[in-house]
């Protein structure tokens, strides 16, 4: 079988807006949560959220570029920069090579309400200007990357709510297998506004922990009372090792697993027996053993039951020893963004030889006192880690990491 | 409005909004060959020109803008229509 490694990575987020200031912030253990006054303004139940300030693209977009990038396609771009930097893509090999691109991406809800405030209020159409349209579609991030970056390979936009981006990397592992592609540029991208997080705020799924806004998310904690949405965006490149090594490519990691599963359950409450099924699969994937996992990045958003199932899916095929922690106690639920971004989170910490703390993890329950957790920062060398993202309607996806000897 | 504030607040739109650089604004310069222009920012260029002129446009009408002189034209007319 093909091997498939990682060439680069970038990202955009609440915790720095480069790889070293990310590496920073999960070392240290640096939270990038605060308060957005407007959603109390609003009406909302939470003012929490992930704190995030929008890319200056003047000097390096045209006009005709901007004005179809949404706030989430703006992240993805920076991202998308960093990353090809490193992986060594320049626009001339980018023109003469098929290079696809697969972004996870599930809503653009401001660009959507603008257009329909102006439809409603003027009656002509014509007045939502010509940016609207490309901003507004869920495929948004990949319509303008692709243009931008001239790519000419595989282009379509991977919507699994909030394991939408790990599941854009396993596509890409599988086309990349089928030996249809030799490089996808992968990723996903997440809005960060009160527009789209009203009806989620109204399930009352989130944190209302306002007086010290960077306690709020705390993953398999005992009194953990709600996510605090958050994102940014996150791009890695997938290659196959060949190709890697032709290139003379760097080669950061090597993508050894990937599994999925689908509860047939209910449409918000997860269950243990799907997210078992997507470790098993994973695990199976990669030929591995569970005991040959170093690391977990749990999906462990601080809800307390996506928690609670999930520490029992991993109790189940993993025990008690191997080391996991919620980089979520940091960044808040980057759902979209989130499958790629911990894979970053999880590469950054494995050449670093570090395990980010799950901050706020004071006292667990009785399902997370099972598992090896730790509020503080563990030095540990990780050879191998696997990272699980779960989301709406019961998806569920698992990547397995190795590290490149 | 004058032909000559007109022409002002065309050419201020263009720099500023579409990124036009100044020496390129000519009345005889091509929307497309010159100007860099296409048929998406025309709709940009409704909205702007509804926005600091006041008046309706009609799409249809907008067909027949080639060059920078055109659009002049085009505002000059409905603009004293509607005054």
């Amino acid at each position: 079988m093909k091997r498939i490694v990682i060439t680069g990575m970038g990202i955009y987020s609440t915790i720095g807006k480069n790889l070293e200031e990310v590496n920073n912030s999960l070392y240290n253990g640096i939270s990038g949560i605060g308060i957005d006054p407007k959603r109390t303004e609003d009406g909302f139940r939470s003012p929490l959220t992930g704190i995030i300030t929008r890319p200056e693209l003047k000097e390096l977009l045209t006009r005709r570029m901007r004005i179809g990038l949404p706030e989430q396609g703006e992240y993805a771009y920076m991202a998308t920069l960093e990353a090809i930097e490193m992986a060594h893509l320049d626009e001339d090999f980018r023109l003469k090579n098929e290079v696809g691109i697969l972004y996870g991406n599930d809503s653009s809800a401001v660009p959507v309400i603008n257009a329909i405030d102006i439809v409603r209020n003027k009656k002509d159409t014509m007045l939502v200007g010509s940016g609207s349209i490309f901003q507004s579609m869920n495929s948004t991030i990949t319509m303008n990357l692709s243009v931008i970056l001239k790519l000419r390979g595989i282009n379509f936009t991977i919507s699994g709510a909030c394991a939408s981006s790990s599941h854009a990397i396993g596509m890409a592992m599988i086309l990349i297998q089928q030996g249809l592609q030799d490089i996808v540029i992968c990723g996903g991208g997440q809005e960060v506004n009160a527009e789209a997080m009203g009806s989620f705020d109204g399930l009352s799924a989130f944190s209302i922990r306002t007086d010290d806004p960077t306690k709020a998310s705390r993953p398999f904690d005992r009194d953990r009372d709600g996510l605090v949405p958050s994102g940014g965006a996150a791009t890695v490149i997938v290659e196959s090792y060949e190709s890697a090594v032709k290139r003379g490519a760097p080669i950061i990691a090597e993508l050894t697993g990937y599994g999925f599963s689908s509860n047939g359950d209910h449409i918000s409450v997860p269950n243990v027996e799907g997210p078992t099924r997507s470790l098993e699969r994973a695990l199976k994937y990669a030929n591995i053993r569970p005991e040959d996992i170093d690391y977990i990045n749990a999906h462990a958003t601080s809800t307390p039951i996506g928690d609670l199932n999930e520490a029992q899916a991993l109790f189940n095929v993993f025990g008690s020893k191997v080391p996991i922690n919620s980089t979520k106690s940091m960044t808040g639920h980057e759902m979209w963004m989130g499958g790629a971004s911990e894979i970053i989170y999880s590469i950054l910490m494995m050449q670093n030889s570090y395990i980010a703390p799950t901050l706020n993890f004071e006292n667990p329950d009785e399902y997370s006192a099972k598992l090896n957790i730790s509020g503080k920062r563990m030095e540990k060398n990780i050879d191998t880690f696997l990272s699980n993202s779960f989301g709406f309607g019961g998806t569920n996806s698992t990547l397995i990491v190795k590290k490149i000897k | 409005m004058t032909r000559d504030e007109i022409i002002v607040k065309v050419n201020a739109f263009l720099i500023d909004e579409f990124e036009i650089e100044e020496d390129k604004i000519a009345p005889n310069a091509n929307f497309k060959d010159d100007l860099g222009l296409e048929s998406l920012d025309f709709v940009d260029i409704v909205v702007i020109v509804e926005r600091d002129f006041g008046f309706k446009v009609n799409g249809e009408e907008m067909i027949n803008i080639r060059q920078l002189s055109d659009l002049y034209d085009y505002i000059d007319q409905q603009v004293n229509v509607h005054n």
